[in-house]
């Protein structure tokens, strides 16, 4: 049984203009110390589906349809109460503010204690010990003295140490980190991500990672979604998607990578925007940026193909399957 | 470029926009707002046609009769259909006193919030912008202002003028008086409400770019900053036309503000107060309804207002 | 330094600071009885010197921090140095009033990093755009200005169709073409752009980029680029200039600087950079925290997370020298041939 299942899970948020839907159709599961990336642009729904993974999305979004299965318990049937003790003890999640999850006027040390001691039967003094070995995990130096500090006191780096250290606090089972290390600079950024691949391998945690960035995803995760306009359009092993790519959209943003393209020529770019969720296309939703654009893409909505490993929602990649399988049926 | 997105559109209107807006969305859902914004409405309609609707002339002595004094409104045993609200003591219908006193108030009100939106926009406009030592002097002085109280203030020049020039040439330039007084007391309300946004606009990107094209310190303030901060400037304003409306009031009640020949709704409540306790209530507590009507409509417009179109609590 | 023939753009020796210490009645303290007037800076730029060459584009990298904005800002006059100078073809604009800088304005402009704050949102796009061409071009008729509204907003790839909307109503990546032809509408042969592309999606990055390429090409265009992105500069620049902690590490070509790092920090960081095929990264961890710019370290700012410093490292200050290839580099490890 995998550690976490999602199925058909759709999210829609009540705006004035009438009901948005933000993911539509997403389903995944996660193994136990499995590590998933989520890749996507602005606005495709990655930050939402780490919401929702939690159930903790605010008015008015809610989840319309789909289900989400921790463990095999279907978290939407949980009372709150049980839900709570899932999120955070379970299940935690990492934002790439630290302040979203750090309050400015406590000390770490006394949030860390409060955060065990809500979720566990210790006494304090052992809660103490833990946070301080947390600490230590996420290589803090001098960890005793960053108890007693406040949070402004702290570099961005450290402060995103410490927001790991509370996300392990629990012993979690999976980790979301939503865009953890893009406010960042890039030597913490992969200290930072080098910390949470050792510490996901070795307490077995799982991580979920949602980033924009390709670059970290193929060096961090075994698996990968990549998402446009609240869908899931190509899944599959880490590995295989960067070197071999399938759907268009999924080519495009690798192709658009400075390193891409040689020094002083042209970038691959990829035309037009996404659409805003209330005006998205008919048919495939990156036909209109799509350069092997068809007919049938303008009209019906690809379904997942398997390719190799991978699953693809592309005509494009379909199709020849199809071919080969009426070449067989005659 | 393929991208789409208004490919066909035309551009919207203005009024397009308008009615797209979230102000005009919460303005459409909100029944307080828009009953206050009706009740308003009808203020100033009121006001402006005043002398179209009132029955009498309340300035004309002919048409004042003393005999006619103190009669109370139609409603009651004594009444007389003629004077729907009654009269006051010196004879004058209440109902056209009362539309003339509404004009007087809010003129008063208007003209010292537009005075002080001056000051306060110009000087806060000025110290936001331009910072440093200019800043720190100017809202030295705007705390200084602030630490004496409107009505002190005008107490204190209103009785120095009265006792200086006399009576007389007071009344009859007690309403320029009044809206100077007001309007220069309470300009600190606005320069500091400017001034913060300026510095939070300051900061934004666009204003360097102002910058960078070499448009000079003036066309910045006033032609990129200014249009930006034009939100909490309409919130004060409501709020502040309440307060100048009230001041004036209390200080008509205080017997220096408009004489008794062209009332307020303030002069009004006082010139009652004497009567109150034999009985001839309505001379002070009708104008005091609608002025309490008047006041409690521009806060709720104005706490509306506030929560539209506070960033903090909408982003958009 | 010489003055090299082709350099449009040169700084020299330029410092900024920062007053942090808020006005004078903050700045008393009361210390052992007596009162002392105690003021703090940020150390924002220490004695940078660069020279911005004719066509090309040079790239200023760094981290949070590194005061590479600053010489960005510093540059286009919206922040006057606190020692140094700054001059335009060899005439010091630095010093000039607003007046005396108006026709530098017109040669020198910026691009913003948030498209979402550097358009006013209270304008339309053709008033955002007719502005400064008006402003500028006074003897303009009405029909020329709008030719060339028209001009910079087919070159940017923006329709002219859409200029009576607000910026609101556009993407970011849509905004920030908008901010470009705003730049271009007068006419600059020097653009200073300030993290343009850092707030944009992966695939508008790309568009932005190309865009910024083809105006170069057609306008003859020099850009100072300011960036923390390595790979993005690997594209772009012609030359990269590497800073930390507000000095200059290593100036070099791009190529060189890529195929030869000299630098630890410029090494560190381009081991840092995430990039797509190697499974596992193999980085140069360095240890420790960026310093803060308001307590500089001594010697060079780099050592507390250096890993090849020594003694010499930590007392004296090293200055930017020329290797053999042409390289510039602040480091004594190279100097001694060390590293």
């Amino acid at each position: 049984m995998p550690l976490l299942e999602v199925n058909n899970l759709e999210v829609c948020f009540g705006l004035r203009s009438g009901a948005v839907k933000a993911l539509r159709d997403v389903s995944f599961t996660l193994q136990r110390g499995e590590r998933l990336g989520v890749v996507g642009e602005s606005g495709a729904g990655k930050s939402v589906l780490g919401f929702s993974i939690i159930n903790l999305l605010s008015r008015p979004g809610h989840i319309s349809s789909g289900s989400v299965h921790f463990e095999g318990k279907d978290l939407a049937s949980l009372a709150p109460e049980e839900l709570r003790s899932i999120r955070g003890n379970r299940i935690s999640m990492i934002f790439q503010d630290p302040m979203m999850t750090l309050n400015p006027v406590l000390t770490i040390g006394v949030q860390m204690v409060e955060c065990l001691l809500a979720h566990r039967r210790i006494s304090k003094a052992d809660a103490k010990r833990i946070a301080l070995k947390k600490l230590q995990q996420v290589q803090i130096p001098s960890p005793e003295k960053r108890l007693d500090q406040y949070p402004h006191e702290l570099s961005g780096g450290m402060r995103q140490r410490i927001v790991i250290a509370i996300g392990l606090l629990l012993d979690p089972d999976i980790i979301i980190a939503d865009e953890p290390t893009t406010a960042l600079d890039v030597t913490i950024q992969a200290e930072i991500m080098d910390l949470m691949l050792n510490l996901c391998e070795q307490n077995n945690v799982a991580l979920i990672l949602i980033t924009h960035d390709l670059g970290v995803v193929s060096q961090v995760t075994q698996r990968m979604l990549v998402m446009y306009a609240g869908r899931i359009i190509e899944q599959g092993p880490t590995k295989e998607i960067i070197n071999d790519a399938q759907h268009p959209y999924t080519q495009g943003l690798m192709n658009a990578l400075p390193q891409m393209a040689l020094p002083g020529q042209k970038l691959n770019q990829i035309k037009g925007t996404m659409p805003p969720l209330q005006r998205i296309p008919k048919g495939c939703s990156f036909n209109p940026r799509c350069e092997y654009v068809m007919d049938i893409c303008k009209q019906t909505l690809p379904s997942f193909t398997q390719s190799g490993n991978c699953q693809v929602a592309c005509h494009m990649v379909a199709e020849p399957m199809q071919d080969k399988m009426l070449i067989k049926e005659v | 470029m393929s991208e789409s997105t208004f490919k066909t559109e035309q551009p919207p209107t203005a009024l397009q926009r308008f009615k797209a807006s979230h102000f005009w969305h919460s303005f459409k859902i909100d029944r307080v707002a828009q009953l206050s914004f009706l009740i308003f409405l009808a203020y100033v309609v009121l006001a402006i046609f005043a002398s179209l609707i009132a029955p009498f002339d309340p300035y004309d002595a002919s048409q004042i009769d003393i005999m006619n004094s103190e009669i109370p409104p139609s409603w009651q045993a004594e009444g007389e259909a003629d004077f729907l609200l009654g009269t006051d003591a010196q004879g004058r219908d209440m109902l056209s006193t009362i539309l003339y006193g509404t004009r007087v108030s809010l003129l008063i009100g208007l003209c010292a919030v537009a005075l002080q939106a001056l000051l306060g926009i110009v000087i806060g406009l000025t110290a936001g912008y331009i910072g440093g030592r200019v800043d720190s002097f100017l809202m030295r002085i705007a705390d200084i202002q602030l630490s004496f109280s409107t009505l002190m203030v005008a107490i204190i020049v209103l009785a120095v003028f009265q006792a200086t020039f006399g009576t007389e040439l007071y009344q009859q330039l007690a309403m320029i008086m009044l809206i100077l007084v007001i309007g220069i007391a309470e300009w600190p309300q606005y320069a500091r409400t400017i001034r913060a946004s300026v510095l939070a606009e300051k900061k934004k990107e666009y204003v360097d770019a102002a910058r960078v094209m070499g448009f000079g310190r003036l066309r910045i303030m006033f032609r990129h900053i200014l249009p930006n901060t034009l939100s909490p400037i309409l919130v004060i304003s409501t709020v502040q036309i309440a307060n100048a409306i009230i001041s004036e009031a209390s200080l008509s009640f205080l017997g220096l503000g408009m004489p008794v020949s062209q009332p307020s709704l303030g002069s009004l409540i006082s010139s009652g107060f004497e009567y109150i306790f034999s009985g001839v209530w309505w001379i002070t507590v009708i104008p005091g309804v609608v002025l309490i009507v008047l006041v409690l409509v521009m806060n709720l417009l104005g706490d509306w207002m506030r929560d539209v179109l506070n960033p903090k609590l909408y982003k958009g | 330094m010489a003055e090299q023939a082709n350099s449009l753009v040169q700084i020299r020796d330029l410092y900024k600071r920062f007053s942090i210490s808020g006005d004078l009645l903050d700045q008393l303290q009361f210390k052992g009885g007596k009162l002392t007037r105690h003021r703090e800076y940020v150390h924002a730029i220490n004695g940078v010197s660069l020279d911005v060459m004719q066509g090309e584009a040079l790239c200023v990298v760094g981290e949070s921090g590194c005061g590479k904005s600053t010489v960005a800002r510093t540059v286009m006059g919206l922040l006057s140095p606190t020692a140094g100078q700054i001059a335009y073809r060899g005439e010091r604009i630095d010093n000039l009033s607003d007046k005396q800088m108006l026709p530098y304005r017109k040669k020198m402009q910026m691009i913003f990093q948030n498209p979402y704050a550097s358009l006013n949102p209270r304008m339309t796009i053709v008033e955002t755009l007719q502005e400064p061409i008006k402003f500028h071009n006074p003897s303009m008729t009405r029909g020329e200005i709008q030719d060339k509204i028209a001009e910079v907003m087919l070159s940017v790839g923006v329709d002219p169709s859409w200029g009576e909307r607000y910026s609101h109503e556009f993407s970011g990546g849509q905004r920030q073409r908008i901010s470009i032809a705003r730049a271009l509408a007068v006419n600059p042969e020097f653009i200073v752009a300030d993290e343009p592309i850092s707030a944009l999606d992966v695939s508008i990055q790309a568009q932005v980029l190309n865009l910024m390429m083809d105006a170069q090409e057609q306008r003859n265009l020099t850009y100072l680029f300011i960036t923390h992105d390595l790979s993005v500069v690997e594209h772009f620049g012609t030359r990269v200039a590497v800073m930390y902690l507000g000095s200059l590490c290593e100036l070099a070509s791009t190529k060189q600087l890529f195929s030869n790092p000299r630098h630890p920090y410029t090494q560190a960081l381009m081991s840092a950079i995430p990039r797509l095929e190697d499974d596992r990264p193999d980085y140069i961890k360095l240890t420790g925290e960026v310093p803060t710019p308001v307590n500089l370290p001594s010697g060079c700012v780099f050592h507390g997370r250096c890993p090849h410093a020594n003694e010499r490292c930590k007392q004296e200050i090293p200055v930017l020298t020329a290797l053999d290839d042409g390289t510039q580099v602040a480091c004594h490890g190279v100097e001694e041939d060390r590293l």
